[in-house]
């Protein structure tokens, strides 16, 4: 018996000292080293991820989306319904929210919000009307994202009851919802100056604003009247830090002056394994780096046994070692092993000189012949789905080389790039590009890169009628299960079709002092603040 | 005298004009567009040309310049095309830090180049002066990237000395009056603020310095060793002065006229040319700020800021034919 109850007392300090020791603890100023400075801080017209981040902290949208995926979440909306037809979607406000400027939370603030983003502002508030300010730049996101042709208008129903009326069915919405652009601002601290509100910005969330030296540092301090008594914010202060060079952002980390590093250089990834003062946060990046051809030429347009054959003569797994220096995987699909709608089952492109040569042959190039010197173009900045444009262009050169494609890699200034990559020029045959996926849903990928037939700002400029019909279902149906389906049969397609080579997702990988506990990164890249806390 | 830098004062209007013209046109003519950079991959035709037409880059270059002269008429440089800032807001905050490291830079340059220069010419063809003349060389070849990394690695990661990065550091608060940290901690009495603004601006300065301190250091010794050879300095040697006497009174306000032209040069060359070390060093100031405005086309803050930058260069070279005259009687300004 004595024996028995020694045994649980002790199983019990066990316990008793395991929570102590991961228990959050309050205070404390967390320093994050990134590799540039904030442009704005108004979710609605930024643009760049350095931005984002901090508005992450400051804002919140209706719908969150989880710590470590993309699966929605109830944000400053408790709950919300979808109408049979789909067109309706009411959203049901949390009570008792305010904003760091101690406006209340509400409906009106949400119509305001979102509806300032309108082109044409078909509002309504449940208090007194809120004049809505002209916009003073168009939206980017919320233009790129179409929501002028998805949202009909929007109403406060009751002072926590929002109705959103959609044009269109769109399965997406949701998620769309989460994203950024979408997060819900003071009404008053914009009325009180719009033009300043991009730094000056109120929101709801976790961390208030307090300091912007331009280039230098923003300073947030904790909002101490969250409404989510549950969890955090534990830290007194987020000092988010610009060091534009990399190598000297990994040294403030080694000496303890930052917290995080953003973006380290590949080759200190290995520093930081060695170093026992450091831990790696790691995560699967959403993105996919990509190599199309010029979909509006011949021999690319309908020439697929040359399309294929070019798949299997890149030996992308050589590319991700030496080039990803490993910190990616290569890709069979389109769109990322984590999020839903991948279809497994595809083996991808393998690395097969001979079995391209036999494409080649079938194309009516045996060998490369008749084929003449093909363009590559490559990528002249690093992005987080390429780190190296113009060496991966030559690696797939020298590749293609070895079937007997000769291939001459090409590049300009990163805006020219894009420009003339648009317009599909006649001395364009393969190009180099990639995504950053905005809110984990597969239409953001698969749709937004790849169906030429939906819009002649797809930059592949691939049509298909198959792979556009099943876009178009995946988005006007509604429940995750059938799109999946959906989305898993356009992958088929997208394989069989071979109108792009899948090259690579790229991992993401911020070293972190050991003192940081429980800092997650989030497949958006964004960066939240608010379950940290320090040792 | 007064006609004089009157009429330098009005040379500085056609001159800067010029300046914008080219600076215009040369913007115009490289590729590049701010709103495909702007919006990135994600660009579609609709949200490029609302940009576009935003941003006025539809109307004719023309018409730009136009517009940019007449905002120039009423005192303004226009607002950024990527932050919406007006550009004359972004100068206030940036410019001081790119001066104050400037100017640090630049003292150090004279104190050490002047006194490195004198000793070479006196002691000409001693080991002193093969040592100073090696490091001048030195001085001018280092690559200031690896430089300002090693000083790093030595001083902030290995010994701990001095700070990494930065004009201050995150725990210490400073109110900015005038943007120049050290001045404001001054104004303030703000003394953790002006300990540590001092403490941040050595490993940048000395980095910065390097090249400026090497160049004056030559051209001082040069200089020095045509004075030294004069009829004059025999004449004062001959009189039984001292040799401290012959070298600083007689010698060294000679040989000084050249070398300030230096100095001027250089510092307009320290505030243009602090991108390097801005960007290593994490310091917030005009060079790193005009780099990312010309990687990114935004064509508003690249023609503000080098009209601002080419003001303080021609007001630099203004003074320092004004200064000829004050050190050398003999010249005068006509």
């Amino acid at each position: 018996m004595v024996k028995r109850l020694c045994v649980f007392l002790t199983i019990g300090v066990f316990l008793f000292t395991a929570t102590a020791l991961a228990a959050p603890k309050n205070g404390g100023a967390m320093v994050f080293g990134r590799g540039g400075d904030s442009v704005g801080l108004d979710p609605a017209y930024e643009t760049d991820g350095n931005s984002f981040m901090v508005c992450d902290n400051i804002f919140e949208a209706l719908v969150a989306y989880a710590d470590e995926s993309t699966a929605l979440e109830p944000g400053l909306a408790e709950s919300w319904e979808v109408s049979p037809d789909g067109l309706t979607y009411a959203f049901h406000l949390r009570k008792g929210v305010k904003f760091h400027d101690g406006t209340p939370f509400n409906a009106d603030a949400v119509v305001f919000s979102i509806g300032r983003m309108m082109k044409d502002r078909k509002l309504t508030f449940f208090g007194d009307a809120i004049e809505v300010p002209v916009q003073e730049r168009p939206p980017e996101y919320w233009v790129s994202m179409e929501m002028d042709d998805t949202i009909d208008s929007i109403a406060a129903t009751d002072e926590y009851t929002v109705v959103f009326n959609l044009k269109r069915v769109e399965a997406p919405f949701l998620a769309n919802m989460g994203m950024d652009f979408a997060d819900i601002i003071s009404p008053t601290a914009f009325a009180k100056n719009p033009k300043e509100f991009i730094r000056n910005p109120v929101g709801t969330g976790p961390f208030k604003f307090v300091k912007w030296v331009q280039d230098d540092r923003i300073i947030l301090e904790k909002n101490t009247e969250y409404w989510d008594g549950a969890g955090g914010p534990y830290l007194d202060r987020v000092i988010f830090r610009a060091i534009p060079e990399n190598s000297v952002r990994f040294l403030e980390l080694k000496t303890g002056n930052i917290h995080i590093c953003q973006f380290p250089n590949p080759a200190d990834i290995s520093l930081a394994r060695k170093d026992a003062n450091l831990i790696l946060p790691t995560q699967p990046g959403m993105n996919i780096g990509y190599l199309s051809f010029n979909h509006t030429k011949e021999p690319w347009k309908s020439n697929k046994a040359l399309r294929k054959a070019i798949g299997h003569a890149i030996n992308r797994k050589a590319i991700v070692d030496n080039l990803y220096k490993g910190l990616g995987q290569v890709a069979k699909n389109p769109i990322p092993p984590t999020m839903w709608g991948y279809n497994d089952a595809i083996p991808g492109y393998v690395y097969d000189p001979a079995l391209a040569k036999q494409y080649l042959a079938q194309a009516g190039f045996p060998n490369g012949e008749g084929l003449g010197e093909i363009t590559l173009w490559s990528m002249p900045v690093a992005r987080p789905y390429n780190p190296e444009g113009l060496k991966i262009g030559e690696a797939m050169a020298a590749d293609l080389a070895k079937v007997g494609i000769k291939a001459k890699v090409v590049t300009y200034e990163w805006g020219t790039y894009l420009k003339r990559q648009r317009e599909q020029p006649e001395d364009m045959d393969l190009f180099q590009l990639g995504w950053t996926g905005d809110n984990g849903d597969p239409d953001n990928f698969l749709a937004v890169l790849f169906d030429g037939l939906a819009s002649s700002s797809i930059r592949t400029q691939w049509k298909n009628e198959d792979y556009h019909q099943l876009m178009l279902d995946g988005k006007q149906t509604i429940g995750q299960d059938k799109r999946a389906e959906i989305y898993q049969k356009a992958l088929q397609i997208f394989f069989d079709e071979c109108p792009a080579i899948a090259v690579a997702h790229s991992t993401v990988i911020w070293p972190a002092l050991k003192t940081v506990q429980n800092f997650k990164l989030h497949p958006t890249g964004s960066v939240r603040m608010k379950n940290v806390w320090l040792k | 005298m007064l006609a004089y830098v009157l009429r330098r004062i009005m040379i500085l209007i056609p001159t800067l004009l010029g300046v914008s013209v080219i600076v215009f046109l040369m913007l115009h003519i490289t590729p590049g567009d701010p709103a495909e950079l702007l919006l990135g991959e994600r660009a579609t035709e609709e949200s490029l040309a609302e940009l576009r037409e935003h941003l006025g880059l539809n109307k004719p270059v023309y018409v730009q310049y136009g517009l940019f002269l007449k905002r120039l008429m009423h005192g303004d440089l226009g607002e950024t095309i990527r932050t919406r800032q007006k550009v004359w807001t972004e100068v206030k905050q940036r410019f001081p830090a790119t001066i104050e490291l400037s100017v640090v830079a630049l003292c150090i340059s004279c104190v050490v180049g002047i006194i490195l220069g004198i000793i070479s010419a006196t002691r000409q063809y001693s080991i002193f002066d093969y040592l100073s003349m090696l490091g001048a060389l030195i001085g001018v070849s280092m690559p200031i990237f690896w430089l300002g990394l090693v000083f790093m690695l030595i001083f902030s990661l290995h010994l701990g000395w001095l700070p990494m990065s930065g004009r201050l550091s995150v725990d210490i608060d400073i109110d900015a009056i005038t943007n120049f940290y050290i001045l404001d901690a001054i104004l303030t009495r703000n003394w953790p603020a002006l300990k540590d603004a001092l403490w941040h601006i050595i490993m940048p300065a000395v980095t910065l310095s390097t090249i400026p301190t090497a160049i004056v250091a030559r051209m001082t010794r040069s200089s020095m060793l045509e004075v030294l050879r004069q009829d004059y300095i025999k004449t004062a040697k001959a009189k039984g002065l001292s040799n401290f006497k012959v070298v600083y009174k007689h010698a060294l306000r000679n040989a000084l006229i050249p070398v300030v032209t230096t100095i001027g040069i250089q510092f307009g060359v320290l505030l243009g040319g602090a991108i390097l070390t801005e960007t290593i060093f994490a310091w917030p100031g005009v060079g790193k700020w005009m780099y990312d405005a010309v990687m990114q086309r935004d064509y508003i803050v690249i023609q503000g800021g080098v009209l601002i930058i080419a003001t303080v260069f021609v007001t630099i070279n203004l003074g320092v034919d004004v200064l000829y005259a004050v050190i050398n009687p003999r010249i005068s300004v006509k």
